[in-house]
């Protein structure tokens, strides 16, 4: 006979899924979620606290527009402020989201089932955050259509050798990739839940929604066709996007941000703060919504081993800065290097260097990489370093350049800060409204998760 | 009584595997207007009843031949001819500048392309559809897999087609009305 096939122990450790479960229990307990179980008091807090930080950021960006730029705390020398550390932070966060669903997926990762789809929800959300920031950062936002190409009767078009154009392209292009592929992977998740929803109101939208999906033979195959070539697609897309963000520094003079490492190490950081992003969210609602048996110990092991290897790749690219500050033998970098550790910016240096290098090296112990308490704190270590760097990256770069007459310091006033953490809320709410509405593991792919999806010919 | 249409017979199936060879069996008993549904991708199975390939691929890269060319001619026609400005000496027709905008471009095509490549290729979106007359139908997406013979497909009878998918020991068989 032959031997017997795991596909859910795949190797040692955790399952992916605990055992037990077969196709009707693994639907009843993902789709109940959004179909009988009663909205809970902690989620009508959480969403309502979330919902009150969107108000406070829509009011933040409303007397923006009514007064302009001068409000925050950007000046010359530093022009870029919190609206590029934040845009760069957000948009650094989604490419977990594209790296669990089209990466791990071509690396037949099949652990990622069950967290690309919320981890797909927070990409988009990630970068709709994002994408708000240089829309607000250009002054007269309701122009910002100028950035795209369209026949104007001004005659004038966009400059195609400029990186700020290129990130244009991508990250518009990022959000809608990520949309449709958020989509089509819950297409069959609607069908099954226009199926066994109960309310005519949800049938409807949940059934417009599918589309009439019917789960054909010829269908799966096409649309498995799909999903992988859209995997395909996303794959050096998410690696395009973080470089290109990159490109915005390293095509300047800058020192500081005239450098080739930054390609790689953008998107390394980039990755690092998205999987710390998919912990915070994952652990909360594995608790509250009883998910620890899809969304195993293995799950967080495997996020912290990327954030340990993403981690390291980040210190590397902090070490090269530091060494090419010295060995280029140019002043101005080197004096870029002696002015984070000394000048007026050196505690938050120092404060990036804690949590980003030294603090997570304690995912070295298994203990706490299995220990979510301890992984959710770490992630959050992460997270404030990651945006620690972006903010060293912007402000202590441009604060003082080559001539000291024009040196400068850079004070965040409160809109800065309102406008920040309101897009916070807004992130957490949609978040809040999604895990609600929508069935946030892929239903279907855990199906096939399960011994009897096995078939043999 | 109003005689009504009848879309093809249909029998319910308890797992994969069973679909599957059941899908087997009818694909070479002659049956050949067949379909399977399954609540998630089933190895094989589309192989089963006989579908061996489909057209995503050549629609993306139709599209993303599309989405290349058109954004490096834009970039081409609005960098050198129709908006020409001096940029730091660079040319006019400055190629690698225009690398990255052509790649976004690429995927932004042939991934658009693959999504509603895949729906417009699927027939959806598609509301109403005779299968979903069986109110059995219904866990097709949970947990139960179907198999069903065209009422179109020249080996057709009622009885006939009824007796041979019974040989298959299904669940239940039932006819689906159009």
């Amino acid at each position: 006979m032959e031997e017997q096939r795991q596909p859910v122990t795949l190797g040692q450790g955790a399952p992916v899924i605990e055992p037990g479960y077969t196709f009707g229990t693994v639907t009843d307990k993902i789709s109940s979620i959004v179909l009988t179980r009663p909205t809970s008091n902690g989620w009508f807090l959480g969403f309502g606290i979330a919902f009150l930080l969107t108000m406070m950021m829509l009011f933040a960006i409303g007397y923006l527009f009514a007064r302009g730029v001068g409000i925050w705390g950007v000046t010359i020398p530093i022009g870029w402020g919190f609206a590029i550390v934040n845009f760069v932070w957000w948009i650094g966060i989604g490419h977990a989201g594209t790296l669990i669903s089209a990466i791990l997926l071509l690396l037949r990762q099949s652990w990622r089932n069950s967290i690309n789809r919320f981890a797909e929800a927070m990409t988009l959300f990630a970068v709709s955050a994002a994408g708000i920031f240089p829309l607000i950062h250009v002054g007269r936002p309701w122009l910002a259509y100028w950035l795209f190409p369209y026949p104007n009767t001004m005659g004038v078009w966009p400059q195609f050798r400029s990186p700020l154009v290129w990130d244009v392209f991508a990250v518009s292009t990022y959000a809608t990739i990520s949309l449709l592929f958020w989509f089509i992977g819950l297409i069959p998740d609607l069908a099954t839940l226009r199926d066994r929803s109960t309310n005519r109101v949800a049938q409807m939208i949940y059934g417009m929604l599918a589309m009439g999906w019917r789960g054909s033979a010829r269908h799966w195959h096409r649309y498995e066709t799909a999903y992988l070539l859209l995997a395909g697609l996303a794959t050096p897309l998410v690696l395009s996007v973080h470089t290109v963000v990159s490109f915005d520094f390293a095509v300047a003079i800058v020192p500081g941000w005239h450098t080739t490492i930054f390609p790689p190490y953008f998107v390394a950081g980039a990755i690092y703060s998205g999987f710390a992003m998919v912990l915070m969210l994952a652990i909360p609602i594995r608790k509250f919504y009883g998910l620890e048996d899809f969304i195993t110990e293995r799950h967080l092991q495997n996020s912290a081993k990327v954030m340990l290897a993403t981690g390291l790749i980040v210190a590397y690219g902090y070490g090269i800065e530091a060494f090419m500050g010295w060995y280029s033998g140019n002043r101005y970098d080197g004096f870029l290097l002696w002015n984070r550790l000394h000048g007026p910016y050196a505690p938050w240096y120092l404060a990036l260097l804690a949590c980003n290098i030294f603090v997570p090296q304690v995912l070295w112990i298994r203990k706490l990489r299995t220990n979510p308490a301890a992984l959710f704190v770490i992630s959050g270590v992460i997270l404030v370093g990651m945006w620690l760097e972006r903010f060293i990256i912007v402000v202590v770069s441009l604060h003082r350049d080559f001539l000291t007459s024009s040196w400068g310091m850079y004070y965040p006033t409160r809109w800065d800060w309102m406008t920040y953490i309101g897009t916070m809320g807004m992130f957490l709410a949609a978040m809040f409204l999604f895990v609600r509405i929508l069935p946030m593991i892929s239903i279907f792919e855990m199906r096939t998760l399960l011994p009897e999806a096995e078939v043999k010919e | 009584m109003k005689h009504t249409p009848i879309y093809g017979m249909m029998a319910e199936f308890d797992s994969a595997q069973n679909l599957v060879d059941a899908a087997h069996h009818t694909h070479e008993a002659g049956y050949l207007k067949i379909d399977a549904y399954s609540p998630f991708p089933v190895e094989g199975l589309a192989e089963a009843i006989g579908f061996h390939k489909n057209n995503v691929p050549l629609v993306v890269l139709i599209g993303g031949l599309i989405g290349g060319l058109s954004g490096y001619l834009m970039q081409y026609w609005i960098s050198a001819v129709s908006y020409p400005v001096n940029v730091g000496g660079k040319p006019y027709h400055s190629w690698p500048a225009f690398i990255v905008v052509t790649f976004e471009m690429t995927i932004l095509f042939a991934g658009i392309s693959a999504v509603f490549g895949m729906l417009a290729l699927n027939g959806l979106p598609m509301p109403h559809h005779p299968v979903f007359n069986v109110p059995r139908f219904a866990l097709a997406t949970k947990d139960r897999f179907f198999l069903i013979v065209f009422s179109t497909d020249p080996k057709y009878s009622s009885s006939e087609t009824r007796r041979f998918l019974e040989s298959l020991g299904p669940r239940s068989i039932s006819e689906v009305p159009s």
